[in-house]
């Protein structure tokens, strides 16, 4: 086909395009999704449950992986310092994925349970009260506002219909951890740092 | 993967390469000898020449072509082919790690046999030690180990679990878990006042030796079961020593009165499933050395 030709037809050109980017999403993207190791959860993998969701929105909205990302790849180095490199069937429920791409702080793919409730909670608090060279900002309004779990059950239906296995009951019983007002943001927060990466943990 | 989604792969891999080879000489113009071609394109009498594109310029196209081609025969890439050279990241990630195990297991396997006291002596080793400690346990204690507000000093010879290298291993093996309940309403405020400044006797610190005298019959039966009836505390359970002038909260009048009136709770993470036990000998030794360097 004549360059010419494509360049004088806006149509064709559009379709042509379209056809270049889907067949490299065809070859690399669609064929994950009935792949097993992408598609078959890692053993003791369960759906959030209702705090912790909460807390993964938090993140979301402070923005954390953005800083921080939730990748260990196969590396000595970092298999060493994190644990077992991550593996596709740890994130079967999670959507969207909070892989990150920029380490400006540690990757947190394995903090869970590294630290204490109370290390995290001086941590938001003030970073530098607990690591002083630390860069990262303060966090001081998750200690006032409150998670009232109102959309929680919505959130959790959401997460069903891409595939996330909630039960019917786990959804009717969404806003029960916050009924008594008085889960804060940093308990949610830390509920879900908590549990990052608990499934899988030395590099074998 | 199934075979029908490595065929899938591998066709859309290879029709792409096709298409790009097809494109390139389909569109292809081979040099013109005698007058030069024009496009025809006339702007303010200035013309367009249609050259063909240069020969080198060609040939990277084709070199391009080239490398997918020899990287996906070599590589993984095309579905289930692994690839002749049989790489895989995993494959590498555990030779690089056989190979740092191959040459560091005689030095840990030397550290390993030798006792605490001795070990902590080694410099060389208290030089790696050192690096397990920033990486796994300065963010809590401080990288100096003086720890901080709640989270315990650990140069200074004094311990809440006892510090014995079998103390330290069991605190750094399973962790800890320490509580004090609150005793606010049961004392009530006068009560509160009154222990805090026995509290702040024990160690000499300024007190009101008054509410002092008040306060060491309220010790004597609420707090003697976990701190002992001299307040020297108990590493069974984790009662620090009050007498010491050590305070992991502060010990200011007001800090005291706040730890009797809404207790304390505080926590070690575990740290067996973050380390192999080579690596918590040489943390043992570290933590042991830190409060006994000349």
């Amino acid at each position: 086909m004549k360059h010419e030709i494509v360049e004088k037809h806006l149509g064709l050109m559009v379709v042509l395009i379209l056809v270049v980017i889907s067949w490299g999403g065809l070859a690399q993207i669609v064929p994950l999704f009935f792949h097993e190791a992408t598609t078959e959860p890692v053993e003791g993998l369960r759906p959030y449950p209702p705090l912790v969701l909460e807390g993964r929105d938090i993140y979301i909205r402070e923005g954390c992986h953005v800083c921080h990302t939730q990748m260990v790849r196969p590396l000595r180095a970092e298999t060493e310092r994190y644990g077992h490199y991550s593996v596709a069937g740890e994130y079967v429920y999670e959507h969207p994925f909070l892989w990150g791409s920029k380490r400006t702080g540690p990757d947190l793919a394995r903090v869970g349970g590294r630290y204490s409730d109370e290390w995290h909670r001086a941590h938001l608090y003030n970073p530098r009260d607990v690591v002083p060279e630390s860069n990262m900002p303060a966090y001081p309004w998750l200690f006032e506002r409150i998670v009232t779990g109102e959309h929680t059950a919505a959130k959790m239906r959401a997460l069903a219909k891409v595939g996330v296995p909630y039960t019917e009951e786990e959804i009717a019983r969404a806003a029960e951890p916050f009924a008594k007002g008085d889960v804060r943001e940093v308990d949610a927060l830390i509920a879900y740092l908590q549990q990052l990466g608990t499934h899988l943990r030395k590099a074998q | 993967m199934s075979s029908f989604w490595s065929g899938w792969v591998i066709f859309f891999t290879a029709l792409t390469i096709g298409a790009s080879v097809w494109l390139l000489y389909a569109n292809r113009k081979v040099e013109v000898r005698g007058e030069e071609p024009k496009t025809g394109h006339v702007y303010d009498g200035i013309e367009e020449y249609d050259n063909p594109l240069p020969r080198w310029w060609f040939n990277l196209f084709l070199l391009s072509v080239a490398f997918s081609v020899v990287y996906l025969l070599l590589y993984p890439g095309l579905g289930n082919f692994p690839g002749l050279l049989g790489w895989n990241s995993i494959d590498q990630w555990r030779r690089e790690v056989d190979a740092a195990e191959a040459r560091y297991a005689p030095l840990y396997a030397r550290y390993r046999a030798l006792p605490v006291e001795e070990l902590s002596a080694d410099p060389e080793a208290m030089k790696m030690a050192r690096r397990l400690f920033n990486n796994h346990c300065s963010q809590c204690h401080g990288a100096d180990a003086r720890g901080g507000y709640g989270f315990p000093n650990l140069t200074d010879d004094d311990w809440l679990y006892g510090g014995t290298p079998e103390a330290i291993e069991t605190t750094i093996r399973r962790g800890r878990s320490g509580a004090m309940p609150a005793w606010g309403e049961i004392l009530g405020a006068e009560g509160v006042e009154n222990v805090a400044h026995y509290v702040l006797s024990l160690s000499g610190a300024d007190h009101d030796p008054v509410r002092a005298a008040a306060g060491a019959p309220l010790f004597a039966s609420y707090c003697a079961a976990c701190h002992g009836p001299d307040g020297k505390g108990n590493p069974a359970l984790g009662a620090p020593n009050l007498t010491d002038g050590v305070w992991l909260y502060g010990g200011s009048l007001e800090m005291v009165k706040y730890s009797i009136r809404n207790g304390r709770s505080n926590r070690m993470p575990p740290q067996e499933a973050f380390l192999d036990d080579d690596r918590i000998h040489l943390l043992v030794a570290y933590v042991w050395g830190l409060s006994r360097r000349p």
